[in-house]
């Protein structure tokens, strides 16, 4: 079903009470339907190299991008955009990374990548400072706005606790892939800012969740939506000031990539490169507790790779 | 050259002044760079002199260029570059071709009802009101018509478009969502443009030689031109083709006079002349006979010109306090109205600003929004920052580069993150973390400065503020959830302040040859 399909069939079905029904295991948000051997890790984690190199090991390590992504498929890659500060300051997605990200996309065939984020700064100059739109659109990737209300639909949160429905960007809703690249920052309000956390930037209405619990609303939305891949971005790191930060004080240069398809698991390590125990952040204790993934590292196979 | 060459030049170069400055303010992708903007705004005559004697001086003279020019050749400014005399222009020039009017006649010379909009115009700015100059002037209220009717409509089509294009999965053109509408801000442009468009279509210039404050002043100028368009009453053979395409209704076929004052220096009546009896020609000190008149009231009023400026700029000085905005129903009792960066504080701006919407419609972040009755009626219109609609962008210095008034001083990134627009004021009884006892931070996360911090308060931790570090930038406020009050929001600076530069934090250190956390 490609996006404009959904838009007339979600229409006509009544957005809202017919989400789960219309769309069942085929939905992206319900987590990626390419059958192939399961990835030999649960979580890799690598350090000592630039961005794009370090996602090069991890991805091969997993198994490549043809894990996640097939011939023909739609992809959102969805990175932290939130502020129109320089790549340096480490407050949004490290525009190499997202470059690269894509490129593997494509060389998996992918028919079509979109990346897009809320932003929390104006739009377009968020996109342009960040260094994101050029790299994304050298890799070959499209552009898309997220200001735009016309494109956020109306969904059931079915299993949401304080966040029982929200307006989400239709490209998460239309596309077969979506991949999570979130920034590992600290944050004023949820104490850290990972995977989960990044998903506030493809809703609308974000003043909701800041209202009504905000902890709980970030882990209620990640039991609906489900990346085939989160990887985490934790090259240069912010560890004061978080989110948006002062200046280049704040951030370390940390060179690591945490990757994962469970989204509790990879928020769970990075919390832990960050300095936190993981049940120290509300949302990924709660996430935990409503089996969105795992937070206990222990048991998980992990790749720890040292470039 | 060629007669009708004149009037070729003249439609070339008014189109250019109208469409170049239309595109100024239709630019809602802010896609011109500011430079261009200050370049195509700089001979718009009011902006430019109020930023000559306000802030900028010598950077702004852009208004000697034109005095020069109208005393060389005439009121070419009327003509060329002010963009509501092409607007006029092309009121007469479409009824003329649907055959409504074919020509207007001429009109009675010795009115001085000019004279008396000019006092109403600038008399208040002596006293620091803007008022009637912003509702009166041309460039004012050609600003309010493209920013307020135009440009909604040239969003609307790209809206349009770009659905239409999404249709083909293409995203090349954003819709763009118009954050707030000011009522206000719609209206008066369109009543400004029935007037205008009633008199042009009537009378043709009526409006620049009656009402325009600015076509008052060249007037006054006019009269003394080096050049003028005069009738040679050897070759005139009284066919008043020249009176009947005359715009500004100033040609005397009987008294084979043309009364140049009034002349907006279209040469459309030298094009018409079949038999060359029309003539730009030197005419030093010699003004045709009826103006050669004394009139003591015009000449003392043009002595009394300089005076306003100096008399306003005392008023400036003395500190005039706006009226605040006391609404005892508003738990945030916002004081004062906060004025855009650059903008040095209430009464410099609220006493320079022609409301002209340049800068609403550059400003990317779309805070700056029309007033309606913050500056109190006299300002109406006039831009305020708006925290419902959004905050000023930290790292953004467009309004201040391009304002043509002054009214906003240019200001360098550096200095713009320093100045005080406005304090941070926390009400903790409205805050979700107090209410609630759950997480929020929505205010510290946005701030730049960090003039809100988080500190530990039960199992979560509540903003603090430390006003001295705040800029003012609503950044805040705009990201407060609660509603109908917020919990945090920003108090306009009367005169704004510099602020206290935060201190970073120490910088973390990682060593790259540990072993992860895990």
């Amino acid at each position: 079903m490609d996006r404009r399909q959904f838009i007339n069939k979600g229409i006509g079905a009544g957005i809202i009470t017919g989400t789960s029904l219309l769309w069942g295991k085929n939905n992206p948000l319900f987590g990626h339907t390419v059958s192939g051997p399961a990835p030999a890790y649960d979580l890799i984690a690598i350090k000592g190299g630039e961005p794009d190199v370090m996602f090069d090991v991890a991805i091969e390590s997993f198994g490549g991008m043809n894990q996640f992504v097939s011939k023909g498929q739609t992809v959102v890659v969805k990175p932290n955009i939130g502020w129109d500060v320089i790549p340096e300051r480490g407050a949004n997605t490290n525009p190499k990374l997202v470059g690269r990200i894509i490129e593997h996309c494509f060389n998996a065939g992918a028919k079509e990548v979109f990346v897009f984020d809320h932003t929390c700064d104006n739009w377009t100059r968020s996109y342009k400072n960040s260094g994101i739109e050029k790299a994304a659109k050298d890799a070959g990737a499209k552009i898309v706005s997220g200001e735009t209300e016309g494109y956020y639909q109306e969904v059931a949160i079915s299993n949401g606790k304080s966040l029982r429905q929200a307006k989400v960007h239709e490209l998460m809703l239309s596309s077969n892939v979506i991949i999570n690249v979130p920034v590992l920052k600290v944050h004023d309000g949820a104490r850290a800012t990972i995977a989960m956390k990044n998903f506030m930037g493809v809703v609308w209405d974000r003043r909701y969740w800041h209202r009504n619990d905000l902890q709980q609303c970030i882990a209620d939305f990640a039991t609906y939506c489900k990346p085939s891949l989160n990887i985490v971005d934790a090259y240069t790191v912010m560890k004061n000031n978080g989110p948006r930060g002062t200046s280049m004080e704040d951030v370390v240069v940390m060179k690591s990539l945490i990757m994962s398809r469970d989204i509790v698991a990879a928020d769970a390590a990075s919390a832990k490169l960050l300095g936190f125990e993981p049940d120290e952040i509300g949302h990924i204790k709660i996430a935990d507790e409503m089996h969105v993934g795992k937070m206990n590292l222990t048991g998980l196979s992990i790749n720890r790779i040292k470039i | 050259m060629h007669l009708p060459t004149f009037k070729k030049l003249r439609v070339v170069l008014s189109l250019f002044f109208f469409l170049a400055t239309s595109l100024v303010l239709v630019d809602f992708l802010s896609l011109l760079p500011p430079v261009i903007v200050r370049s195509i705004l700089f001979l718009q005559f009011t902006p430019s002199i109020l930023n000559f004697f306000t802030v900028a001086g010598g950077a702004a003279i852009g208004f000697m260029v034109v005095l020069v020019l109208t005393f060389l050749f005439g009121r070419i400014y009327c003509s060329t570059i002010c963009p509501i005399g092409t607007l006029q222009d092309m009121v007469a020039f479409i009824s003329k071709k649907l055959r409504l009017r074919r020509y207007h006649e001429p009109l009675e010379p010795h009115s001085n009802i000019h004279l008396a909009f000019l006092v109403v115009a600038a008399l208040p700015v002596a006293i620091g009101s803007m008022f009637a100059v912003n509702l009166l002037d041309p460039f004012s209220n050609f600003g309010r018509l493209s920013g307020s009717l135009i440009r909604p409509l040239i969003i609307v089509a790209n809206n349009v478009l770009a659905s239409f294009l999404e249709l083909f999965n293409r995203f090349d053109l954003f819709p763009v969502e118009v954050k707030s509408v000011a009522l206000a801000s719609v209206i008066l442009p369109l009543l400004f443009l029935a007037l205008v468009g009633w008199m042009s279509f009537q009378h043709g210039r009526l409006y620049c030689n009656s009402i325009c404050p600015v076509g008052a002043l060249l007037r006054l100028v006019s009269r003394y031109s080096i050049f003028k368009i005069a009738i040679d009453a050897d070759h005139c053979k009284s066919c008043q083709l020249c009176q009947r395409v005359c715009k500004a209704g100033c040609i005397d076929r009987k008294s084979k006079t043309v009364e140049f004052e009034r002349c907006v220096v279209c040469f459309n009546c030298l094009t018409a002349c079949p038999s060359g009896g029309l003539k730009f020609v030197l005419s030093l000190g010699s003004p045709n006979p009826h103006q050669q008149v004394v009139d003591g009231a015009r000449r003392s009023f043009l002595l009394g010109t300089p005076l306003l400026f100096i008399g306003r700029k005392i008023a400036a000085d003395t500190a005039k306090v706006v009226k605040p905005q006391k609404d005892s129903t508003i738990p945030e009792r916002k004081l004062h109205p906060v004025t855009p960066p650059g903008s040095l504080g209430i009464n410099h701006f609220t006493q320079t600003c022609t409301a002209c919407h340049v800068c609403i419609s550059s400003c990317p972040s779309q805070v700056l929004q029309p007033s309606f009755l913050q500056y109190g009626l006299a300002g109406l219109l006039q831009p305020v920052m708006d925290f419902g609609a959004s905050y000023c962008n930290f790292e953004c210095t467009v309004c201040t580069e391009i304002c043509p008034s002054g009214a906003m001083r240019k200001m360098t990134v550096e200095e713009k993150k320093l100045n005080q627009a406005g304090r941070v004021v926390f009400i903790k009884q409205n805050c979700v973390v107090y209410t609630e006892n759950t997480d929020c931070g929505a205010c510290t996360e946005h701030c730049p400065t960090k003039a809100v911090t988080m500190v530990p308060y039960k199992n979560s931790r509540l903003p603090e503020v430390k006003p001295e570090y705040c800029i003012g930038c609503g950044a805040c406020e705009h990201a407060c959830p609660t509603r109908p009050y917020r919990a945090i929001y920003v108090d306009g600076n009367p005169v704004h302040l510099i602020a206290k530069k935060k201190e970073p934090e120490k910088k973390q250190e990682v060593n790259l040859k540990d072993d992860f956390p895990f």
